[in-house]
């Protein structure tokens, strides 16, 4: 007969069986429940430069899901952490240094401007953690460290575009250039289009500047206009293209107006109307090209976004979440300095914006494509080749 | 020649919109006293106002563009008093100091409770009235610019034979220059003090729409910049005096304009602080006031 | 020693033993702690101006802007000249950051000098726009000057705020504010915001305490710009606007227009807030605009004016009953 310590001591092992069961079951559970892998993103998805920030992010959000639809990477599901940064200057260092402290993101994507990928890079840079931008153009945002990328061409490439477009298909010789001070992305392209124009021939007759947030543009038109130019460049953004553009014409001024890819979107027809017709700007892809991928991506977009067409941001965002999921497939772990030199290995990636090599100085070399307004629409013109 | 010519038509309607502006806060300054903070985002609220009216009347017509036009002063002059009833009187006598502190309140709510609902990406506001353009000599005209020149002007008079000429215009000059005095002999001092508010805030609704229908691009912070220098106008050409805002409007935007197209062109907002702190050390008054020494 | 001499020590030495600790810390706790303190230099600097002398002033950010670009100037094309090409130890960037400080502070001040004189003669409303003016006027001037990155501004700026730079300068300014406004000299302050009309007929130099207020806030919001510049690595110009102002002056008038305790409690809170309420950033300006509209006919004072040495007192009182 058992003594009574014994009957206790059964007692107390009776459940051990099943919790022996219980604690295989679950320890079993957390080898296949495993963590989602974190990516940030950082854009102005409200704010004066909305438009931009809020296409960017649903052509990342497409290419996220696409990827987690088939499988995720290295086993796991991809986890998009996003936040905005309103468009205002300050906010972006924050909210960055909130992603990798507190989410603990693997890669950071972002930003569409110029100005807030200037002000996040250092602490992606100081963290180490691999940042790619999708639109910014301006050179100074990947000096600033070998962490930083982008998978855009830079103002340099740019500038010449429009310069060569400027001399070459709308055969202007004598042109006025119209900078907005207040962005680095303005400043930078206006340089660079200044220095292949003249040198390609042609003549930059005057200079004129506004501030963003400028609504009256007339005194600057009118003096552009004493100039007799047969041509203006304004590379700054739609929201003071648009006015520029229908004071110019209210001033009877005939001539194109043209510029880069901050001219882009819905908002530049809506408000600039009928003086718009028959201006150009370089952009990094047009919805119209005619290749596989971007047919594809173009009917993804549209089904996924009730029939919205994706615009350049829009596929821009779409390919650096693309390049950065392949990075970290390539790369085999979430470890910053691998998936880094993923990044910067990164050749031939077919992407919707065409075929995407990291150069050593982690920007991207793409073609660049002209766009004309017509008929109240864009229209694709041509690809400018690097 | 021509370009001088133009830009002296353009720095005219410029100066006309920010005397519609002006004209509210002189007044509002002259009959309480203290700068209503909320005035430029009233404009604004004007201009969405005609937005939202233009969109459902038809474009290019001149009836349409005046019931837009009304209908945005109309709205205002009813926004200007709902804050005035609701946010300054419970203030009135108490220091100035908390006043202008409430003001700056009631301004940020308006903007970012604009930003909120309609978003702070520019909206393009309908051409409501009939856009063409007359060249003369080489001078362009805009139809526009015209439009706004116009009724400004037609304001403007109507707003000094309403306040030289009228029962009510006499009770806010009285309230203007001694408040006590004028309750001693029996004038309602809320309601020349509402009346006051919205006549301000009705103006700033056609300041508004006019702005809008030259720079038709408008977002929840537009009203800002003009605001404050609207009131630059008013602080140059003698606070509490209706010509003197006007005055004070025409020669900013003459300024404005000419900086505008010269070298200098990214200082024009410094320049209009300048001019107010050149007025201010060298003549407080302004230009057509009187300065009125305080007393103890 | 005097009890806010120890006060100030005590507070430098935790200071310097938190900023020791920093890498085991949290780095968005450490940022947000670094935001309130220089948060805390602005709003008890603006405090000295606004609250205790009484002038509304506007503009602070454009004095924080002339110490933060000058500040960065130093540590940015100065820098490498004194410190050579290793970058100095870790003294030398100290006490290059501590010169660059203190130069800010002084461009401030003289900012502050320049602003201060010609806004003498003027009261309430008037001083509060040329305040701002000035503000948007150094603003402007900033973003044309292409030596300091004109629109651009400065980036790459040094990483050399810490804890210990903070929580010492906040210290300092939380010291010099109060020991100035207790003293027989700081009774003229307060003076000329009960009655400037009468200050004057009793003799007392409205002008030199309103300039002296001024400068003094002016150099403080410099050095708090200083830190702020190299504590976000990036400046730009449209990031020291009205809004920015705003911000400060927000800060004031809920912690109570000299009142610094009070104040001091409002910059924390108004620091932690939007981190705290992120998800609905949007609402933020809302909400302190509100606060604001409510705020003055419902309790002018501010929601952290209390007596506080005076509940110190009571809850003494209570429990030590037994110092009588």
């Amino acid at each position: 007969m058992a003594t009574y310590t014994q009957i206790q001591m059964i007692r107390l092992l009776r459940p051990l069986p099943a919790s022996v069961a219980a604690a295989a079951a679950l320890s079993a559970c957390r080898l296949f429940s495993q963590e989602t892998i974190k990516i940030g993103e950082y854009a102005s998805l409200t704010g004066k430069e909305a438009a931009f920030g809020q296409s960017s992010h649903k052509g990342t959000v497409l290419a996220i899901e696409e990827a987690n639809a088939a499988g995720g990477v290295l086993g796991r599901q991809i986890e998009l952490v996003t936040e905005d940064d309103q468009s205002k200057q300050g906010e972006s260092s924050t909210i960055v240094k909130k992603l990798i402290s507190r989410d603990k993101v693997a890669g950071v994507l972002g930003e569409v401007a110029s100005m807030r990928s200037l002000e996040a890079a250092p602490i992606c840079q100081a963290y180490k953690v691999p940042m790619i931008s999708p639109s910014s153009t301006n050179p100074k945002v990947t000096e600033i460290g070998p962490y930083i990328f982008r998978v855009c061409f830079i103002d340099p490439f740019q500038g010449t575009v429009m310069a060569k477009f400027a001399k070459d298909s709308l055969k202007l010789r004598r042109v006025a250039v119209l900078t907005s001070v207040s962005s680095a992305y303005s400043v930078g392209l206006a340089k660079y289009f200044k220095e292949r124009f003249i040198a390609d021939g042609g003549e930059v007759a005057i200079e004129q500047k506004f501030t963003e947030g400028d609504k009256d543009f007339n005194a600057q038109l009118t003096a552009i206009k004493a100039a007799g130019v047969e041509g203006i460049f304004v590379p700054g953004y739609y929201t003071e293209a648009a006015l520029i553009c229908r004071q110019a014409r209210e001033l009877e001024m005939a001539m194109p107006l043209f510029g880069g890819d901050g001219w882009e979107a819905p908002q530049l027809i809506e408000i600039g109307g009928a003086a718009v017709e028959g201006c150009y700007y370089s952009t990094h892809y047009s919805p119209q090209v005619d290749t596989p991928a971007v047919k594809a991506f173009v009917a993804k977009f549209k089904a996924r976004y009730d029939g919205q067409t994706p615009d350049a941001m829009a596929a821009l965002g779409y390919d650096s979440a693309g390049v950065m999921v392949d990075a970290i497939r390539r790369a085999g772990s979430t470890e910053g300095a691998a998936i880094r030199n993923a990044i910067a290995a990164t050749k031939d990636y077919e992407g919707v914006t065409g075929s995407t090599t990291m150069d050593k100085d982690r920007n991207a070399t793409k073609s660049a494509v002209v766009i004309m307004i017509k008929d109240g629409k864009f229209k694709f013109v041509q690809t400018v080749a690097p | 020649m021509t370009e001088f010519l133009q830009q002296l038509l353009n720095g005219l309607s410029l100066g006309a919109i920010y005397a519609l502006i002006a004209l509210g806060y002189t007044m509002v300054y002259g009959v309480l006293r203290f700068i209503n903070f909320a005035h430029s985002d009233v404009f604004m609220v004007g201009a969405f106002i005609g937005y939202f009216a233009g969109s459902h009347l038809p474009h290019g017509t001149v009836w349409g563009g005046l019931v837009a036009l009304a209908a945005a002063m109309a709205g205002c002059a009813v926004l200007g008093m709902t804050i005035e009833r609701l946010v300054y009187r419970p203030l009135r006598g108490g220091p100035t100091l908390n006043v202008l502190i409430t003001a700056i309140g009631m301004s940020l709510f308006l903007e970012y409770t604009g930003q909120l609902v309609f978003g702070a990406t520019p909206r393009a506001f309908p051409s409501i009235f009939p856009s063409k353009v007359i060249a003369v000599h080489g001078l362009i005209v805009s139809m526009n610019q015209v439009i706004v020149i116009v009724v400004a002007a037609i304001l403007m008079v109507a707003l000094q034979f309403a306040v030289h000429r009228t029962k009510i215009g006499t009770a806010m000059r009285a309230v203007a220059l001694n408040p006590k005095a004028a309750q001693l002999v029996g004038i309602n001092i809320d309601v020349v003090i509402s009346f006051t508010f919205g006549l301000g805030s009705a103006l700033a609704g056609a300041g508004g729409v006019l702005y809008a229908l030259n720079y038709p691009s408008i977002d929840p912070l537009m009203g800002v910049v003009p605001g404050l220098k609207a009131f630059v106008a008013a602080v140059l050409g003698g606070v509490g005096n209706i010509p003197g805002a006007a005055l004070g409007a025409l020669i900013l935007g003459m300024v404005e304009t000419f900086v505008d197209g010269s070298r200098w062109s990214t200082y024009k907002d410094a320049i209009a602080f300048a001019i107010l702190i050149g007025i201010l050390l060298f003549r407080p008054a302004g230009l057509l006031g009187r300065f009125t020494a305080e007393k103890v | 020693m005097p009890k806010p001499l120890i006060a100030l020590l005590a507070t430098v030495l935790l200071a310097f033993g938190v900023s020791n600790f920093s890498d085991r810390i949290d780095p968005y706790y450490l940022d947000v702690m670094t935001g309130v303190g220089i948060n805390i230099i602005l709003a008890v600097s603006l405090n000295l101006v606004n609250g205790y002398t009484g002038q509304f002033s506007l503009g602070h950010a454009g004095f924080m802007s002339v110490g933060a670009y000058l500040s960065a100037a130093i540590t940015l094309f100065l820098g490498p000249r004194l410190l050579g090409d290793g970058g100095g130890s870790a003294v030398q960037q100290g006490l290059l950051f501590l010169g660059a400080l203190l130069v800010g502070g002084t461009g401030a001040a003289v900012a502050g000098l320049a602003v201060g004189i010609p806004s003498l003669r003027l009261k309430g409303d008037y001083l509060a726009l040329v305040t701002l003016g000035f503000g948007e006027i150094i603003r402007v001037v900033f973003q044309n000057v292409e030596a300091l990155g004109g629109a651009l501004g400065l980036n790459g700026i040094p990483n050399y705020t810490t804890v210990f730079w903070v929580y010492s300068f906040a210290a300092l300014t939380v010291f010099t504010v109060v020991c100035l406004v207790r003293s027989t000299y700081g009774r003229g302050f307060i003076a000329i915001h009960d009655d400037e009309i009468a200050s004057e007929a009793v003799g007392l130099n409205t002008t030199r305490y309103k300039i002296v207020a001024f400068v003094v806030g002016a150099f403080f919001a410099g050095v708090a710009g200083g830190l702020y510049g190299h504590f976000k690595l990036t400046i730009t110009p449209t990031g020291f606007d009205f809004t920015k102002s705003i911000e400060i002056v927000v800060m004031v008038i809920l912690g109570g227009m000299g009142n610094t305790i009070g104040v001091i409690l409002a910059a924390i809170l108004l620091t932690i807030l939007p981190e705290v309420l992120r998800s609905v950033e949007q609402y933020r300006m809302i909400m302190y605009a509100l606060l604001l509209i409510i705020l003055m006919p419902v309790r002018p004072k501010g929601l952290f004016n209390f007596d506080y040495p005076a509940i110190v007192a009571r809850l003494r009182r209570k429990f030590w009953p037994a110092r009588e």
